[in-house]
């Protein structure tokens, strides 16, 4: 590879642009800091940490929505108030039921945090990337085929409580059970996995629903359908090989609860409707 | 003397929660009392451990008590009453007290001492705070946080004052405050969360909200676990 061409301009802003890198881009509020905290992801909206809380052996996951500088503060504080406040009732709600979603433990409106349970695992993406690199030979096609059961019903639960996700993609499913070693990838993990296999294995996790931002309340079959209809497309783009799995997350789903099969009906017409859009953009 | 145990929560180290425990208390009306007349001698939490689930289910009540009072956003008077209050799952004070306070007839007591520059006087306020929106904002200020503590109180303090007052006994609690839910009434904290009678078996089908039931088996860990997450959710959204 030739050296690519130094895009930084040499001039006075040179140390501005340092900063920016290694300085931390929001204040914490309080009472937290970063010493205490381990940086997870860092979204659009949300930034994502892992700390303790209540006690040192308690692992959990803070969610802070730092505030948009391009919004006026009053308005931005309502609007981060509002969202965050929605998400955390929905959460609690569907802890309430015995959906699988992660606790909430904490939270402050104003300042835009959340302390959530911690879960342990990795998202059906990291999964399933792991598995196409290495455990398919081993013979792990019944397990993902199981998994992407658990997924159907998972989703079939939430819809049966009242509640639609509103951003269901393979990232926003989690699969309980051991962690990937670094982040999201872990096909070497998984091909350890499968030759020494008494562990506890990721594919036979629980799935865990997360990252309720968008969710609302709502029972409308419609909804529900452009539910299913956003998390196929997740599908489709997570991994070609994924795309015929999504068959099982339907086909569990249409069993899950009694107003399923109506909603599978519906999926139907929200796919048409999204191929007509896509050809006319 | 009584068998004090120091909590440090994780982000607010800086103010130590000093935690006592008592068994077969026989005065619980005596301290009551001086709860209600204010005095500043007997600034505490005094909870009936009947309503304490787990260990983690006070700590969210002490954090969020901590937090509201060092953020200024407190709707109590006093960090002690914040407590009480934020335990609650609805905004009324009084009822908070009634719930979760001791009794006259109390006799397994939970006393909670928070390690604050100034906890101001004494006194739940019991009744006269209505729905407690308003109360004082515990003067904005002049408590400097981020100096450094300036308090007199310490586990030793707290261990003397305490031993010599409160007529039970007084139970270790172990490091990770294991038995805090030891006389844990599950029946009564379900009710006041509105969880359900626990009596509807886990797994599907379940409906109406009956959180961890498990067949009949009551106060068991997985259940308690399962409770406790639900609380902490209800007690970090009430009054929002
Ligand atoms: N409770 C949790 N336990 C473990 N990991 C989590 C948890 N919540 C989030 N994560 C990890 O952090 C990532 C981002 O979290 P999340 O999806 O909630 O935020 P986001 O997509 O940035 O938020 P939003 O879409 O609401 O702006 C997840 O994909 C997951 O890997
Ligand atoms: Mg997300």
């Amino acid at each position: 590879m030739s050296p690519p061409l130094d895009p930084t301009p040499v001039d006075a802003d040179a140390d501005v642009d340092v900063d920016t890198d290694t300085a931390p881009l929001h204040t914490l509020p309080p009472p937290f800091n970063l010493s205490a905290l381990t940086p997870l992801t860092q979204g659009a909206e949300a930034l994502v940490y892992t700390t303790t809380f209540l006690t040192s052996s308690t692992h959990v996951v803070l969610k802070y929505r730092p505030p948009k500088p391009y919004r006026h503060p009053t308005l931005d504080k309502r609007l981060t108030k509002a969202r965050l406040l929605a998400e955390a009732r929905v959460l609690v709600k569907c802890r309430r039921e015995g959906v699988q979603v992660p606790a909430v433990l904490g939270g402050d409106w104003e300042e835009g945090w959340l302390v959530l349970e911690f879960v342990e695992g990795g998202t059906v993406r990291g999964v399933l990337d792991g598995w196409a690199e290495g455990v398919r030979i081993m013979g792990g096609e019944e397990k993902v085929w199981a998994l992407m059961g658990r997924v159907g019903r998972a989703v079939g639960r939430l819809h049966e409580v009242g509640v639609v996700h509103g951003d269901l993609t393979t990232s926003n499913l989690m699969v309980r059970g051991p962690s990937p070693p670094e982040g999201r990838g872990g096909g070497e993990h998984m091909q350890r996995q499968a030759q020494s296999d008494p562990e506890p294995d990721i594919l036979d996790g629980e799935i865990v629903l997360i990252d309720f931002g968008l969710a609302t309340q709502s029972v409308h079959e419609e909804e529900r359908a452009v539910d299913l209809y956003v998390l196929e497309r997740a599908f489709a783009a997570t991994h070609p090989a994924a795309e015929h799995l999504f068959k099982e997350v339907l086909r569990a789903y249409g069993e899950s609860f009694k107003g399923a099969k109506v909603v599978l009906r519906r999926l139907e017409d929200v796919r048409l409707r999204g191929r007509k859009r896509s050809m006319l953009g | 003397m009584a068998v004090v145990r120091t909590f440090h929560l994780p982000h607010y180290e800086a103010y130590p929660v000093h935690i006592c425990l008592f068994s077969d208390v026989t005065n619980a009306a005596f301290l009551r009392r001086q709860l209600l007349e204010a005095n500043p001698e007997f600034d505490y939490a005094f909870l009936d451990a009947s309503m304490i689930l787990t260990p983690t289910h006070l700590l969210t009540a002490t954090f969020l008590a901590l937090h509201s009072t060092l953020t200024h956003r407190a709707k109590t008077r006093t960090p002690h009453s914040e407590l009480v209050f934020r335990l609650h799952p609805n905004n009324n004070i009084g009822e908070a007290y009634r719930k979760f306070g001791i009794h006259d007839t109390s006799t397994h007591v939970i006393a909670v001492k928070l390690g604050l520059p100034y906890s101001g006087g004494g006194g739940e306020g019991e009744g006269g705070e209505g729905e407690g929106e308003e109360g004082g904002k515990g003067g904005e200020g002049k408590d400097g946080d981020g100096e450094g503590i300036r308090t007199s109180v310490s586990a030793a303090s707290v261990s003397k004052h305490l031993g010599d007052h409160v007529q039970g006994t007084s139970v270790e609690i172990s490091a990770d405050g294991g038995n805090l839910g030891r006389w844990c009434d599950v029946g009564k904290v379900r009710k006041v969360y509105k969880l359900g009678d626990g009596k509807a078996g886990k797994g599907k089908g379940k409906r109406g909200g009956d959180v961890g039931g498990m067949d009949g088996v009551d106060g068991d860990g997985d259940e308690r676990k399962e409770m406790e997450s639900v609380i902490m959710g209800i007690m970090t959204i009430k009054g929002s």
